[in-house]
């Protein structure tokens, strides 16, 4: 099967409330920027495929909407995930692979503003025993925090460590939603949002878009000089059911390292789809990355666009990797409750 | 035992979830005008298309949609059909007609009603023009238009109105 590399990718900067700004005007100017990156058009995109969730926009079938941002016609193969884009993704590369397509334009967006995304996030759960109580998403992420820390698998010090670093690595974003650095003592004076989390352990409501191209590897030099090959790729998801689950390990991911054959690599930077502190630490360790530069973006707690920020931790390793002319970058995506569903993806710049 | 006590072998579990809806720059613009009774159209930079009510792109080029279109209210029934089924919370009375109007110098069609017609003497190609509500009930809405009638005009071939050519 072919080799599929990233070639480009762009992405909106992150906005509190984008007001006045749909779906549609978040989209055009990140798929128009890469475009322009590569010097291409739709014409060059053999399959294009988008991330989103219609909860976020209230309205059945939304994401047909969000396909206004593109060009149509002539008619093109399009499909759509209602999950992070990083599952688009997923989908185009397994076209390419199959010898479908040589070339596929993603794309995911979400505004989280207009909405209680509390109550949203909830809807993701199994309808009949957990939707209708209504668990929010910040206490259901705190669930596994205090499991963690009650486990020693991690420190409420690991969990600082991340929100200050995270700030710090955002100065380096030009898209980050949050700059300002936080010290330990304001750190220690924030309350309690859902005990053990604080409101710094959380990501803040955002607004955006992200758009990637991938090709083939006959197609790949014909777009940039510095692809970027999708090495591994490897997703699972555990339980609906969370009183089944192990809060304090994770199989998708211990799955992926033995699928796609992560231990004696070393890998050069890492992205985590890490939506709330304690998880930082946590994959981490899972995935031996400790002396790996991680989120050096600053990740989903500078700026979480939904079902977006899976593919912006894809789209952040990449970059990384051609800026620095580094070899091997890890990056992971997640959805669901207290990490139920992961995705690994090994890049690596071939010399 | 009473009805309130009698075991239920199910359970309504309501959903409610409340959202403030952005429009887009596009349709923002749109229903500003269509608030004062003027419907405006945006068309594409680069193959000329009009859309109303506009989205603010042209999905036909990938590009944004700046120009904007006056438009009269006057066009022809592109496609119709007779609803039958009551739809719940729906004050109209079936049967009644949902069709595709297309307004003159517009490339695409909207939904709207279609009344002051007796339903078998309406057909596809039929020009009409919209009867609009009291001015003092115009909102940010094309429900300021009550629905479509008929005018005195010849039918129009549909198979004619082409998207425009690039």
């Amino acid at each position: 099967m072919k080799k599929v590399a990233v070639v480009g990718y762009a992405q909106h900067k992150i906005l509190p409330n984008a007001g006045a700004l749909n779906e549609v005007e978040l989209i055009m100017p990140v798929v128009h920027k890469v475009f322009n990156d590569l010097g291409i058009s739709q014409d060059d995109i053999g399959f294009t495929c988008s991330g989103s969730c219609d909860y976020l926009q209230g309205a059945a079938f939304a994401f047909v909407e969000g396909l206004s941002a593109i060009q149509t016609s002539p008619p093109i193969k399009e499909s759509h995930v209602e999950m992070d884009a990083a599952w688009a993704l997923y989908e185009s590369m397994l076209k390419i692979k199959m010898g479908d397509a040589d070339t596929a334009l993603i794309y995911g967006f979400g505004k989280s503003s207009p909405g209680n995304l509390d109550s949203i996030i909830s809807l993701q759960m199994d309808p009949y025993y957990i939707s209708p109580l209504w668990p929010d998403r910040v206490s259901l992420a705190a669930l596994q925090a205090q499991i963690l820390l009650q486990q020693k698998i991690i420190t409420h010090d690991e969990m600082m460590a991340t929100v200050i670093e995270a700030r710090n690595n955002a100065a380096n974003n030009p898209n980050a939603l949050l700059t300002d650095h936080v010290s330990e003592d304001l750190y220690q004076a924030d309350s309690l949002i859902s005990s053990p989390l604080r409101g710094f352990d959380c990501p803040p409501i955002s607004d955006g878009a992200s758009a990637m191209v991938i090709a083939s590897e006959d197609k790949a030099f014909e777009f940039t000089d510095n692809p970027i090959w999708i090495e591994g790729i490897d997703h699972s998801i555990e339980s609906s059911n969370l009183g089944s689950r192990d809060l304090a390990t994770s199989p998708t991911i211990q799955n992926a390292i033995t699928n796609l054959n992560l231990k004696n690599i070393n890998f050069d930077v890492a992205e985590l789809h890490t939506q709330f502190s304690h998880e930082v630490p946590f994959l981490r360790k899972l995935l031996n990355l400790t002396n790996v530069p991680t989120n050096l973006s600053g990740g989903p707690l500078v700026g979480n666009v939904m079902m977006c920020a899976g593919l912006d931790a894809i789209g952040k390793t990449f970059q990384s990797l051609v800026s620095d002319q580094s070899d091997h970058g890890i990056a992971h995506a997640s959805s669901g409750p207290c990490l139920q569903h992961n995705m690994v993806v090994h890049l690596e710049r071939h010399k | 035992m009473s009805d309130d006590q009698a075991p239920k072998d199910y359970k309504e579990s309501f959903i409610h979830l409340e959202y403030q809806y952005t429009a887009g720059s596009a349709t923002t613009t749109f229903l500003n005008q269509v608030k004062e009774g003027r419907l405006v159209g945006q068309s594409c930079p680069k193959c000329k298309a009009v859309y109303v009510p506009p989205r603010g792109s042209c999905p036909r080029c990938g590009i944004a949609t700046s120009i904007e279109v006056p438009l009269t209210d006057k066009g022809c029934v592109e496609s119709f059909t007779v609803v039958h089924i009551p739809i719940p919370g729906n004050p109209i009375v079936p049967p009644y007609v949902c069709a595709m109007i297309r307004l003159d110098e517009a490339d695409i069609s909207f939904l709207h009603l279609v009344q002051d017609i007796e339903i078998d003497q309406i057909r596809i190609g039929m020009r009409v023009q919209a009867v609009w509500k009291p001015k003092d009930e115009w909102t940010h809405s094309l429900e300021n238009i009550k629905w479509f009638a008929p005018i005195d005009e010849p039918d129009v071939d549909v198979s004619t109105l082409r998207f425009k050519p690039s």
